[in-house]
């Protein structure tokens, strides 16, 4: 049975989480990871993200992944509202295993990049971009 | 969406065994489904939400694209070509409309 002070308790509680929306948790970020790996070890290092330190506009940073021997390449931005931005397959036509595009972030946070190699291993890399004016305002 | 129109930028020439660069742009709003108009209605999401690139009928790339992706998706990316066909450039739109370039490239 609810009690005055858990009633209080549990407002604070949704008040709390109602002052950060839009920011994803680190569980979606979790879920994001392990729906790409199945679950398996994901190893430090071996992909490179080249973004700016700092971006001025959120709605436009320029991002460059690359992971030698890479087979595809799943991009998050672990501080938006979902933390989805892109996935890289490259096929036997591809040159390299490096992609550029343009995402849009909501403030400053990491970019995360989990590559699958050829050899059905997985690494990961990550880069903070300082963003002075977010990309998801309405 | 009627303003639709993509852009692609492949080296002058290229040489059989090359690695060339591929610089690709679609004009396209991005909707996120985020944000809400004037009187405070979400705005229906309407995104690229997959952009693939063949060479020569093998597949370069193939990317699943979220609302994350800027207005206008640029996508640059490496091909190996080792002799003269056709690039085949295809956009994928949630409305369900595809957009689709087609380049011939000389490998000399």
């Amino acid at each position: 049975m609810l009690t005055r002070r858990d009633t209080m308790a549990l407002g604070l509680g949704v008040a709390a989480v109602a002052m950060v929306p839009g920011v994803a948790s680190a569980s979606a970020v979790d879920d994001a990871i392990s729906a790409f790996t199945g679950g398996a070890a994901v190893a430090d290092g071996g992909v490179t993200i080249n973004a700016p330190e700092i971006a001025e506009n959120g709605n436009t940073v320029p991002i460059e992944v690359e992971a030698a021997g890479a087979v595809s390449i799943l991009m998050l931005a672990a501080g938006n509202p979902t933390p989805g931005v892109a996935t890289f397959n490259f096929g036997e036509g591809a040159g390299t295993s490096r992609a550029a595009t343009r995402i849009r972030l909501g403030g400053t946070q990491d970019v995360i990049a989990i590559a699958k190699l050829a050899d059905g291993s997985y690494a990961r890399g990550a880069v903070e971009v300082k963003v002075t004016i977010g990309g998801c305002g309405g | 969406m009627s303003d639709v129109r993509p852009r692609i930028r492949l080296p002058r020439s290229a040489k059989a065994g090359d690695v060339v660069e591929v610089k690709t742009l679609i004009s396209h709003n991005m909707e996120t489904g985020t944000r809400r108009d004037g009187s405070g209605n979400t705005i229906p999401r309407q995104i690229i939400n997959r952009f693939t690139c063949e060479y020569g009928g093998k597949m370069v790339v193939d990317m699943e694209m979220h609302p994350a992706i800027s207005a206008n998706p640029y996508v640059e990316f490496d091909v190996k070509v080792e002799e003269s066909a056709d690039f085949v450039f295809t956009w994928y739109d949630d409305d369900g409309s595809v957009y689709s370039e087609t380049q011939a490239f000389e490998v000399g």
